[in-house]
């Protein structure tokens, strides 16, 4: 294999891996503050890219992301107060399939908002045809935007849990839900904030993937799974191995093909996850205890 | 007492399901079912056809009915699923007693109603492309699509005239992808060319520049990718992007002007076979499928709100033929299955059709028109 | 008394000859045909009941176990022997009686292996399957054995799309009749329609009684335990490795006998029944019946699945099953127990139905 083809290679699987990374890190937001998996985190993506491409109709188009962004994030808030906020003390079994049913209910909002047809926002810069050469490799200029949209939204991840105070309120109730409450943290918020936090990093990663991969109802779906892989892979919880995971997943698909059929390329991420399951359910950075006490 | 509360149970349950029982019409009215997959992975074939039937319906209902009788469709939603379309095709045939049934959308569910639809000596004109469902012919299974041979045949046919001769292939997972890939190779060598690779996606795949660096390594001097959206895009926008300057050739299945809208300055040049729906406006006013493509896209857009595509067009042809069977027969199924049988030089959206006991499809290969993009829109080949 | 536990099972078998002399004489048969399949489907549900409900494990995969019984079923009948000579497989089943000469549907003659023969491999192939993923899954708890088990349907799916012996992604057709003896058979011919519903619905009731004496048993005692509390009953000296994989083997092999048989009713299979969206309307439905109640779960493993299959929900199916999930969750997590609650339940489809139904049908 030649250098440029190489090269080829590891951009495809950065790209894609830092999706699954942001879709993970969403997946571990609300993990950390809740204990939940949120089944739905991949119809926040789709749900982003959708209404910024209904709204770029008739608006410029950072505002139309901008505003999907918002309107995202509320849904996410809603879906906290009308779904999360009435369990009481539920079991892992009930958290699992409410927000299954989540996601199931809002793919078919999403079919029947917006039928069944592919759409796609336009490219930031440049257009269908544009095409950055790299030493080699030929890119799209939009990859360079999916590549620095993600490391902004890390960066921004870290300063906002490390020094604001919501922030540390958050993180507080990720270590201990009644000593954060007990310090006068009000749990039930953070709660919300988290599904907020999750779905707008999720609406953003969907806007600016959308030019590449085109966005379709139900495009939410493998996501979910891939960035389930990837939070797994890393640590649940872990952001950190959330980025790491995204990386090596993307790149174990993107090499897969010169091995195997193209058509199982999917089928490498799930492969990869029931090996992680089987061998180390805590992930590469993750604590071995604390997967093992999760009860059912 | 347990006993009679138990009876009363018994006798409870056991009717239940009988609540939900369908009523039942008879009369003046010739039913007809469709099964079309309007949600699920292949939506994009069944909510253009179910929308197209639904119109047409209307249309002939508006306007007087057929023979004097008025029609009365029924569609039923089967995801794409074979199971409920077995199920509904049981359905139509065994209790709402159809007269004929338009569809399904996809070739794996018409396999699977065939046998049924056969046995119970019910007409079914089905939307899917695959050869096998007219081959071996039933005696009651049509089918309307253009074959795959003939839209492979049409592209092999510009290649040698464009002295190409090593390609390479790319094909969805889904039913059409496997088919055509199929057709593909299957001509190929009689016709002189070259496959130098030939790889299968998820059709759900979000990007492909992995396995178009490896055309690309190949050096192939053509493209050919057979697949549906998101896809068609896809690999267009791809194939640009990393500097491939062969030619890509795609699918009839690149049928719609928003494929073209969606891969933008990337769809310039893209080479396809088609029906002539998407060049209605430049055929010559003589040409006999002029008229009725223009007043389905008409009608349609107008309609819908949505650009018509060669997939709606299925479905009109589907019911086209059937009605131009009950208009030459009446209402017997029998002679109208026979009057289908012989149907000769009725234009439809996707060709001509000229019906035989040995050709179930009536399609030739001058169904096709070779197409291309220029300006972001569609022109003839030239 | 011990047949005492058994009334709700005679209440079911004096359902189902009610329900079948009452449409034989309304002239209205055709409803069998739904019924039938949705019987299939409630074995698979039953079998996942004991598992999520009263051994706690759920699973999110298992309508692959479904797909592996009837695709391998499926493969093996459609496989024309007539002009295989010579090779000693097949030779040794002609000489055990194996094979079968009939005509297919075009009029011609196919030779094909047994349809006994293929449960036979169909069972114990998902046994094993079962057996082999059985035990690292099992080891999981919680979302991890969930993302576990989801992620092995996945695969079980891609296969059966991605291969060219499973018909790929338009599946297997034309399968052969099951003929089990006289004339009875498992097809989908019309005229086979009443033995059909009995043959499904007899299987339904074995799996049943199976079930009953499996929960009363010294396993399900064990098994319930370890829902209660796995370390617990591990503290008492309980095997819980040893009785979760059996259960879910079992599972395993009660949805791979639907496949069998509901593949062979319907003449074809196709990847839609290996789809997560299968798994997931199991699950929703063990989780609607009341997780640990195995009457419920059949009951509205058969309204639910009836209706979806005669298209009530239109094209809203999946929303259909994804509310159900939410609903039940949110408001009854002890699911529908009560049979006036399912009524009620049916009632209010019934207004649906004829709601969606007059802006549908034209």
């Amino acid at each position: 294999m030649s250098f440029e083809h190489l090269l080829q290679y590891v951009l495809s699987g950065i790209t894609n891996g830092s999706i699954y990374a942001i879709v993970a890190i969403g997946f571990n937001i609300i993990y950390n503050t809740t204990g939940i998996i949120n089944f739905a985190q991949g119809e926040f993506v789709m749900l982003g890219g959708m209404t910024a491409i209904s709204l770029a109709a008739f608006m410029p188009l950072p505002l139309a992301i901008l505003a999907a962004v918002v309107i995202t994030s509320f849904a996410g808030a809603l879906i906290d107060f009308l779904f999360i906020r009435r369990l009481k003390s539920p079991s892992v079994l009930n958290m699992i399939i409410v927000t299954v049913g989540l996601s199931i209910m809002i793919r078919e909002i999403a079919l029947h908002i917006w039928d069944e047809k592919v759409r796609s926002l336009p490219y930031f810069t440049g257009n269908e045809i544009a095409s950055i050469n790299l030493l080699g490799a030929y890119i799209s200029p939009q990859v360079l935007w999916v590549l620095g949209v993600c490391s902004v939204i890390v960066v921004f991840l870290g300063l906002f849990f490390k020094f604001t105070l919501t922030g540390k309120s958050m993180r507080a109730c990720a270590s201990n839900m009644t000593a954060a409450r007990l310090c006068g943290i009000n749990t039930r918020n953070m709660v919300t904030i988290s599904f907020m936090l999750s779905a707008a990093i999720g609406a953003l990663a969907g806007c600016v993937i959308s030019p590449i991969t085109q966005t379709q109802y139900d495009c939410g779906t493998s996501l979910a799974i891939k960035g389930f892989t990837v939070a797994i892979l890393g640590g649940l919880g872990n952001s950190t191995g959330a980025i790491i995971g995204g990386v090596i997943i993307g790149l174990l698909e993107a090499f897969s093909i010169s091995v195997m059929p193209l058509a199982y390329k999917d089928a490498i991420a799930i492969a990869i996850l029931l090996v992680i399951l089987f061998v180390k359910p805590s992930g590469l950075l993750g604590a071995r205890e604390a997967a093992e006490l999760k009860e059912f | 007492m347990l006993l009679k509360k138990l009876f009363a149970t018994v006798l409870c349950v056991s009717l239940l399901p009988l609540a939900f029982s369908c009523k039942k019409q008879s009369g003046e009215t010739i039913k007809i079912g469709a099964i079309f997959a309007v949600t699920g992975p292949a939506s994009f074939l069944g909510a253009p056809e179910a929308k197209t039937a639904q119109m047409m319906v209307d249309e002939i209902n508006n306007s007087g009915g057929v023979n004097g009788k008025h029609l009365k469709l029924i569609i039923k939603d089967s995801a794409g699923n074979p199971e409920k379309a077995i199920s509904f095709a049981k359905q139509l045939i065994e209790e709402e007693k159809v007269f004929a049934i338009i569809g399904p959308s996809t070739s794996g569910e018409t396999m699977k109603i065939k046998t049924i639809c056969e046995d119970g000596k019910t007409i079914l004109i089905s939307c899917a492309a695959a050869e096998v469902i007219v081959n071996p012919v039933a005696r009651y299974v049509f089918k309307s699509p253009q074959k795959d041979s003939h839209a492979v045949q049409k592209i092999f046919e510009v290649m040698k005239k464009k002295g190409i001769t090593r390609i390479g292939i790319v094909s969805s997972n889904d039913g059409f992808g496997i088919a055509g890939k199929e057709q593909l190779e299957k001509i190929a060598p009689a016709q002189g060319i070259q496959i130098l690779i030939s790889e299968v996606y998820d059709k759900k795949a979000t990007d492909l520049t992995g396995v178009l660096t490896k055309l690309k390594a190949k050096n192939v001097q053509a493209v050919v990718n057979w697949s549906i959206v998101p896809a068609q895009s896809i690999v267009a926008k791809n194939m640009k992007q990393l500097n491939i300057n062969a030619p890509l050739f795609q699918s009839h299945g690149f049928g719609n002007i928003k494929y073209v809208k969606e891969a933008g300055e990337a769809a310039e040049g893209i080479i396809f076979p088609c029906g002539r729906l998407l060049i209605a406006e430049s055929l010559p006013a003589n040409h006999p499928q002029k008229s009725l493509l223009m007043k389905y896209k008409k009608d349609y857009e107008s309609k819908y709100g949505e650009d018509a595509s060669t997939f709606g067009g299925h479905a009109y042809d589907a019911m086209l033929v059937l009605i131009e069977g009950i208009k030459k027969a009446g209402s017997d199924k029998e002679k109208v299955r026979d009057a289908i049988e012989n149907l000769k030089g009725v234009a439809g959206t996707a060709g001509i059709f000229n019906f035989s006991p040995q050709d179930h499809n009536g399609l030739d290969i001058n169904a096709f028109d070779v197409l291309t993009v220029k300006g972001g829109k569609f022109v003839k080949y030239e | 008394m011990a047949w005492k536990k058994y009334i709700p099972v005679f209440a079911l078998i004096a359902c189902i000859i009610v329900f079948q002399l009452a449409v034989t004489a309304m002239s209205r048969e055709f409803y069998l045909t739904q019924l039938t399949m949705a019987a299939y489907y409630s074995l698979v549900i039953l079998g996942l009941t004991v598992l999520m409900g009263y051994a706690g494990q759920i699973s999110m995969g298992h309508a692959a176990f479904f797909a592996m019984g009837g695709y391998t079923s499926a493969v093996i009948t459609t496989r024309d022997l007539m002009n295989v000579k010579g090779a000693v497989l097949v030779d040794l089943a002609r000489d055990l009686g194996l094979t079968i000469v009939e005509k297919n549907a075009y009029g011609s003659d196919i030779e094909h292996l047994s349809p006994w023969a293929a449960l036979a491999v169909a069972v114990v192939l998902t046994a094993i399957i079962a057996f082999l993923i059985g035990i690292p899954i099992l080891k999981l708890k919680g979302h991890y054995l969930a993302m576990a088990t989801l992620g092995f349907g996945i695969i079980v799916y891609r296969i059966v799309l991605g291969l060219r012996l499973f018909g790929e992604a338009d599946g297997i057709s034309d399968i052969p009749p099951f003929r089990i003896v006289g004339g009875l058979a498992v097809s989908g011919d019309p005229a086979l329609r009443v033995q059909n519903f009995y043959i499904a619905s007899f299987l339904v009731v074995v799996g049943v009684v199976l079930l009953m004496n499996l929960i009363d048993s010294r396993v399900g005692r064990a098994l319930r335990s370890i829902h209660g509390s796995e370390e617990a009953a591990n503290a008492m000296g309980i095997d819980t490795a040893r009785y979760k994989l059996f259960i879910f083997v079992l599972s395993a092999v009660f949805a791979c006998v639907a496949g069998v048989f509901l593949t062979h009713f319907n003449g074809g299979i196709g990847p839609s029944e290996a789809d997560v969206m299968k798994s997931v309307s199991y699950v929703a439905i063990v989780a609607v019946g009341g997780m640990a109640n195995l009457w419920g779960a059949l009951i509205m493993g058969v309204i639910l699945n009836y209706l979806s299959l005669r298209g009530y929900f239109g094209s809203y199916d999946e929303f259909v099953f994804g509310s159900i999930l939410i609903v039940i969750m949110l408001f009854v997590p002890e699911g529908l127990l009560r049979m006036e609650n399912a009524r009620a339940l049916a009632r209010a489809l019934a207004r649906l139905r004829n709601n969606l139904g007059a802006d549908r049908k034209q």
